[in-house]
């Protein structure tokens, strides 16, 4: 830790900030410090951390004085950890908290996680090493002290070794699991061409093959992810997957949309069904494919998609229409509204206020007064007065 | 002289040609249909395989994901397309996303009214990341990318626009043009923009950058500053990074969950 020096956290003209992560706890080696809880920046320079109270604490340390670093997985109780070995400090280096360490690496402890994207970046930026060509306005800390360097060659050396071992371990694991995974895409390749080669027949016989034929293509498809080669749809309606998911999402959602006012968007869907499901979770195309059969289907719920493309589902007893009409005159009352204040008012989410107020809108029974304060609609008195 | 191919003897040859090869063809179909069906078991028998010796090595290497994704779409398999494909089955894969989907919905649902329906895949990114809590697997950047991508056919206008190197993610069902794109990309380096700088940067006359400037400005997507010095600036609230640090408030996190 004695590495690092006293900052004022600003950037130099020529740094860039690439990434930064909060909830990360400075370690001196193996024994614990105070800066406990704070935000870790890389830069293309430094890594600088600034304490998340006390804004004014911040410290950083040059990336030039990185050797090598390394990941450490979590444990039950601790965070995943990334350690950074450093070289000496250099004599000419800016005041920092620590006069010396009996430690020449340090450990970054990710409490909130982001380390898997901060160790691709600090290694990219170790590997690139683009201070050497973007110099900054404060002076750059360079390593030419020779007497620290001969005692680094020897200290390292051990570990370098160390780690080239782990690397050909990691190596080994991963090369084998890319071989595999090779040998399986070779044969999904194979079912992707038969699948190819069948919807050709299909289209040839035109009509002539059966339902039965075609409902087994389709779950064919469906279990391997191939999108349907002859409608281009991916693998739409007609599956008996998603039949039983329609008639399913009838059961599950009548009581929500009871208490919502009858009326839902998909997304707010998506997230009840697969909240309440926890595992073996539903694809949004899943959801989409399922309620495309309501209608067919007969269930007491259907898909409606307004003309901007927001998709809810509604009781079959929901009458969007008539809701239009309690919406006029809640607007008149107030004389005008904006979405999200219609949307406080009635107790909705400001997404569905918003279609309803379009669709009265549509309907000729509202006017839009559209400024850059927001889009407020007013009462159509063009339509009741004329 | 006889023409070839005339005459009622040649057509009905023709014809009786005609009705075997469509006989053929149905038997081809069925034939195919049934060897798809064989194969399909032999494959699921073959990724269960990979799944008992690497299915921990796709839970917990982002990396590794970005390949076996970019691998089936080349070959044109889409493991995330349905919760009862294989991949999702016998991988895992589903679960991981879907459920990372439901979270990116909540987080952008909470932030709607600060930001407008704009936010950097950085913020959002960390904002997922505390959702989730200490014990939860990380994700990386990309994972977030491929729910996004998933959760476009729901329909609530979710979207995808590179600026600078990074990425906004669009949650609400605005309409935004390439007109709209642009002048994003020009706000990001700053975090706001001026009419001055769009004319002289795009070539755009007055008018056109003060329409879209007015769009972003009714959606809630960007601020105006009338009090700034030379001209006024109009800010994403989406770049402010100071927010990034900002917890989600209770009162944002009722508006997140249905």
């Amino acid at each position: 830790m004695d590495r690092f020096s006293w900052t004022s956290g600003l950037l130099e003209l020529g740094e860039t900030l690439v990434v930064q992560q909060r909830g990360v706890r400075l370690g001196d080696g193996e024994e614990k410090v105070k800066f406990d809880s704070g935000v870790l920046l890389l830069s293309t320079h430094r890594l600088i951390w600034r304490d998340q109270k006390n804004h004014e604490c911040c410290i950083a340390v040059p990336l030039s004085q990185i050797v090598f670093i390394e990941e450490q997985a979590a444990g039950i109780g601790k965070s995943a950890k990334i350690v950074v070995h450093l070289h000496p400090a250099s004599s000419n280096k800016e005041p920092g908290p620590f006069q010396s360490s009996k430690y020449s690496y340090i450990k970054l402890s990710f409490k909130e996680h982001g380390q898997i994207e901060f160790y691709r970046r600090l290694s990219e930026e170790i590997t690139q090493r683009r201070w050497e060509s973007m110099p900054t306005g404060q002076a750059m800390q360079v390593n030419k002290d020779t007497q620290a360097g001969r005692i680094r060659a020897v200290g390292i050396v051990g570990i370098e070794r160390k780690l080239e071992e782990k690397r050909k371990e990691t190596d080994k694991n991963i090369s084998e699991a890319f071989e595999d995974l090779s040998k399986l895409m070779e044969k999904a390749k194979e079912m992707v061409e038969l699948s190819k080669s069948i919807a050709n027949k299909i289209k040839e016989k035109q009509g002539d093959i059966t339902e039965d034929e075609t409902i087994r293509f389709k779950s064919y498809l469906l279990s391997m992810g191939i999108a349907n080669p002859v409608t281009r749809e991916t693998y739409g309606s007609g599956t008996q997957y998603h039949m039983q998911l329609a008639k399913q999402l009838a059961g599950i959602l009548q009581a929500p949309l009871e208490e919502r006012g009858g009326i839902m968007s998909l997304t707010e869907v998506y997230c009840l069904v697969n909240r309440a499901r926890g595992l073996e979770l539903l694809s949004p195309e899943d959801l989409v494919n399922a309620c495309k059969m309501l209608e067919s289907l007969k269930l007491p719920i259907r898909l409606r998609i307004f003309d901007s493309g927001v998709m809810v589902i509604e009781l079959q007893s929901h009458n969007e229409e008539e809701m239009v009409a309690s919406a006029l005159e809640t607007v008149s009352e107030k004389g005008s509204l904006t979405a999200d204040e219609f949307a406080k008012l009635v107790g909705m989410s400001v997404l569905l206020a918003k279609e309803r107020l379009l669709l009265a809108e549509k309907m000729g029974h509202l006017c839009r007064d559209d400024s850059v304060e927001g889009l407020r609609f007013y009462p159509n008195l063009f339509l009741t007065q004329s | 002289m006889h023409r070839r191919g005339v005459g009622a003897g040649a057509i009905a040859r023709r014809k009786l040609a005609e009705a075997k090869y469509k006989e053929r063809g149905t038997v081809l179909a069925e034939d195919q249909l049934a060897q798809m069906s064989k194969q399909l078991d032999m494959f699921k028998t073959n990724l269960e395989e990979f799944a008992s010796k690497h299915k921990q090595e796709i839970r917990k290497n982002p990396e590794f994901r970005v390949q076996f994704q970019d691998m089936c779409a080349t070959i044109g398999v889409d493991p995330l397309a349905s919760g009862k494909g294989f991949w999702s089955e016998m991988l895992g894969v589903g679960d991981f996303y879907y459920e990372l989907g439901v979270q990116i919905i909540e987080v952008c649902l909470a932030l709607k009214h600060r930001n407008g329906g704009l936010i950097t895949l950085e913020e959002l990114h960390q904002q997922v990341l505390k959702g989730r809590g200490k014990f939860a697997q990380d994700v990386s950047q990309d994972d977030l990318l491929r729910a996004i991508k998933k959760l476009k056919v729901l329909g609530n206008g979710f979207g995808i626009i590179p600026v600078g190197g990074t990425y906004l993610i669009q949650s609400v069902p605005a309409e935004l043009n390439m007109d709209h794109t642009v002048v994003l990309q020009l706000a990001e380096k700053k975090g706001f923009v001026t009419v001055s700088e769009i004319k002289s940067s795009l070539k755009w006359e007055t008018e056109r950058a003060k329409q879209v400037l007015e769009h972003l400005l009714k959606e809630g997507m960007a601020w105006l500053d009338e009090q700034a010095p030379e001209e006024p600036q109009y800010w994403l609230p989406a770049l402010f990074t100071e927010l990034y640090s900002q917890e989600i408030t209770p009162e944002e996190a009722k508006e997140a969950i249905p």
